[in-house]
């Protein structure tokens, strides 16, 4: 039997960090239709980039991919910090294409982010399209024309809120089609 | 489809290189990388990427502009995005004049490069179906702009296409208004030339004297007038075809001078002592009979076998009247676009009418009263009503029997007229008149029609 794992990083806090990954394992089990188990997984002030105050995702990819359990069908990461990959000012997380891991900030998903007063209701609605976007990722999935589907590239928080928390109708038989090992 | 295109992303940091190049993947490019700028024109030499990603300072003594100067030597139309963490407005400017597509300045906004990368795809995208397009009307060009159901035709268009790569001499022959020079295009277009100029000249439309400096060109000062060099309509040709329409019309000084042309492939310019050379296939047309202009003495025999190597007869509309429905129907389609006219039908008074018609100016007349008739006409359908005019220009399509003639007189023009028309030939005139040979022997003979 093998389980996805929604992998837990020690910097999450227990109100609002905590929801969301209930948030997100809810939806993940749903979608994918397989078995989910928690990962606690230590911090990732390893990954921290002083010159520009932010967490690269490559090398918590790197470390997720040392920690996956054997018996790990895949393993999504959910941190509270802001990530990001050399080349970009941000990502909302990372995954590798048609692999096992992935990581998912919730960082840039709260309104507080952008001076605008708490939604509770936004920020989950948010996590769990962000964690079936980075999760479709290492089914195989790529970005996805469709606006409104969870695989559609998102790079502004406007983007995001467009999409459903569901896959496209292509998607989801795309999903359906990939073996699973 | 984004598969279809692929991007290379040049950086001597792995970090920088993987990062953006997985990025891309996850919008669903073929993404390729590279660590330095000599591996990037390596890659480059065996694959055309649709876009390349260039780091500005790479080690090794190739930066990023001189990658890019390469890889552009090898693909002209590549997209070239310059990226570089160290933004100053001389490289950006240095880059931009070495025909960079972009410059941006890393780390970057995701939406910036997303929207980047789909503007140029894009535009590649179009500049792709552009390609394909053309390529289809080409194509068009070379056998469905002649239309017909007739077998002499097709034989006309089989032909045309297996001498298309040949640079042998082709002479048209076929009243005016035949097509002559849509079959030369035919042939210009399906062969090797395609991609080279096809240029046309009308010799009747000019004097002897202008028609010689629009052939072969003039130096500066070789008479009144010209006042700087020009070239003339064979340098024109390089390495295409030249059409010559109306060739029987030319003047027997020009036809020496197209002679040597023929024979030698070089000519000079008017007023000129210096030698041209030209690669150029040449297709002539005439209306008239050549070989009888020979005969007459107009035409010089010798220009006459050069320029008839490959002899092609376009039969008069009269003779294949089984193309003017469908050549109707072709004029009609295009024209209500080009008048803005919503008139798809004709009426089978109409079409009889049409049938039965002579055509002496053959099918560009019978565009000429296909237009005239949908400019009049105020209905969706095309009626005998508005091709009555035909009716008033060509009296003769209705036969009346001239007075005062006998039956037998009336049978020798026929047979006179028969005859002329299989270009003498027995068995074909005994068929056409519905008698047995040996009875249009005896009736030749009793007539005494020569022969």
């Amino acid at each position: 039997m093998k389980y996805l794992y929604v992998g837990a990083t020690s910097e999450l806090d227990a109100g609002d960090d905590r929801e969301a990954l209930m948030m997100v394992r809810e939806r993940v089990a749903e979608e994918f239709g397989a078995p989910v188990r928690e990962l606690g997984l230590p911090g990732i002030e390893f990954a921290f980039d002083a010159g520009r105050g932010q967490f690269g995702s490559i090398p918590v990819l790197e470390m997720l991919a040392r920690a996956c359990p054997a018996d790990a069908l895949k393993l999504l990461a959910v941190t509270r910090r802001d990530l990001f990959i050399p080349v970009l000012t941000f990502v909302y997380g990372q995954a590798q294409l048609g692999g096992r891991v992935g990581v998912m900030s919730l960082a840039r998903l709260r309104q507080e982010f952008y001076g605008l007063a708490p939604d509770r209701e936004v920020f989950l609605e948010r996590a769990s399209k962000e964690a079936l976007h980075e999760a479709g990722h290492t089914f195989g999935l790529v970005h996805c024309a469709d606006r409104s589907c969870a695989m559609a590239l998102a790079t502004n928080i406007r983007q995001i809120d467009l999409k459903r928390a569901a896959f496209c109708a292509s998607c989801a038989a795309e999903l359906r089609r990939r073996p699973r090992e | 489809m984004k598969t279809h295109w692929q991007i290379l992303v040049v950086d001597d940091e792995e970090v920088m290189c993987e990062s953006l190049a997985a990025w891309l993947r996850e919008d669903g490019y073929l993404v390729d990388t590279a660590a330095s700028g000599r591996e990037a024109v390596e890659k480059a030499r065996d694959r055309d990427y649709a876009i390349y990603f260039v780091d500005l300072k790479m080690p090794g003594g190739m930066d990023g502009i001189e990658t890019m100067m390469q890889v552009r030597r090898l693909h002209p139309e590549a997209s070239i995005i310059i990226i570089t963490a160290y933004a100053t407005v001389d490289t950006a400017i240095t880059a931009m004049k070495e025909g960079a597509q972009e410059y941006i300045v890393k780390p970057c906004n995701p939406e910036e490069i997303s929207l980047l990368v789909n503007r140029i795809i894009k535009v590649k995208n179009l500049q792709r179906e552009n390609t394909i397009l053309r390529k289809k009307l080409t194509r068009q060009y070379s056998v469905h702009d002649v239309i017909s159901k007739n077998p002499r035709m097709h034989e006309i268009l089989e032909l045309a296409h297996e001498i298309s790569s040949l640079r042998s001499t082709v002479l048209i022959q076929g009243e005016s208004g035949t097509g002559k020079e849509m079959v030369a295009r035919a042939i210009h277009n399906s062969g090797e030339r395609a991609s080279k100029p096809f240029v046309a000249v009308s010799c009747a439309a000019l004097a002897e004297t202008l028609l010689e400096s629009e052939l072969f060109g003039h130096e500066k000062g070789a008479f009144t007038g010209a006042s700087q060099q020009k070239r003339g309509k064979f340098e024109m040709a390089d390495g295409g075809t030249i059409f010559l329409d109306e060739i029987g019309d030319i003047s027997p000084k020009l036809q020496v001078d197209l002679l040597r042309v023929l024979q030698e492939r070089c000519f000079y310019r008017v007023g000129g002592s210096e030698e041209v050379r030209v690669d150029v296939r040449v297709i002539a047309a005439t209306h008239v009979n050549l070989q009888q202009a020979v005969a007459d003495g107009k035409f010089r025999d010798d220009l006459f076998y050069r320029l008839n190597v490959i002899e092609i007869r376009i039969p008069p509309l009269r003779e294949r009247r089984e193309d003017v429905p469908l050549l109707a129907r072709h004029f009609m389609e295009r024209l209500s676009h080009e008048l803005g006219k919503d008139i798809g039908e004709i009426s089978e008074n109409a079409l009889k009418m049409l049938m039965d018609y002579n055509w002496p100016g053959n099918v560009r007349e019978l565009e000429n009263a296909v237009e005239r008739a949908m400019v009049t006409c105020r209905g969706p359908e095309l009626t005998a009503d508005d091709f009555a005019f035909l009716a008033q220009n060509g009296a003769q399509k209705s036969w009346s029997a001239p007075a005062g003639m006998t039956l037998s007189d009336m049978e020798k023009l026929l047979i006179v007229a028969t005859l002329e028309r299989t270009g003498g030939n027995i068995k074909e005139s005994a068929a056409v008149l519905g008698i047995d040979r040996s009875t249009l022997y005896e009736k030749i003979k009793r007539y005494e029609i020569p022969r």
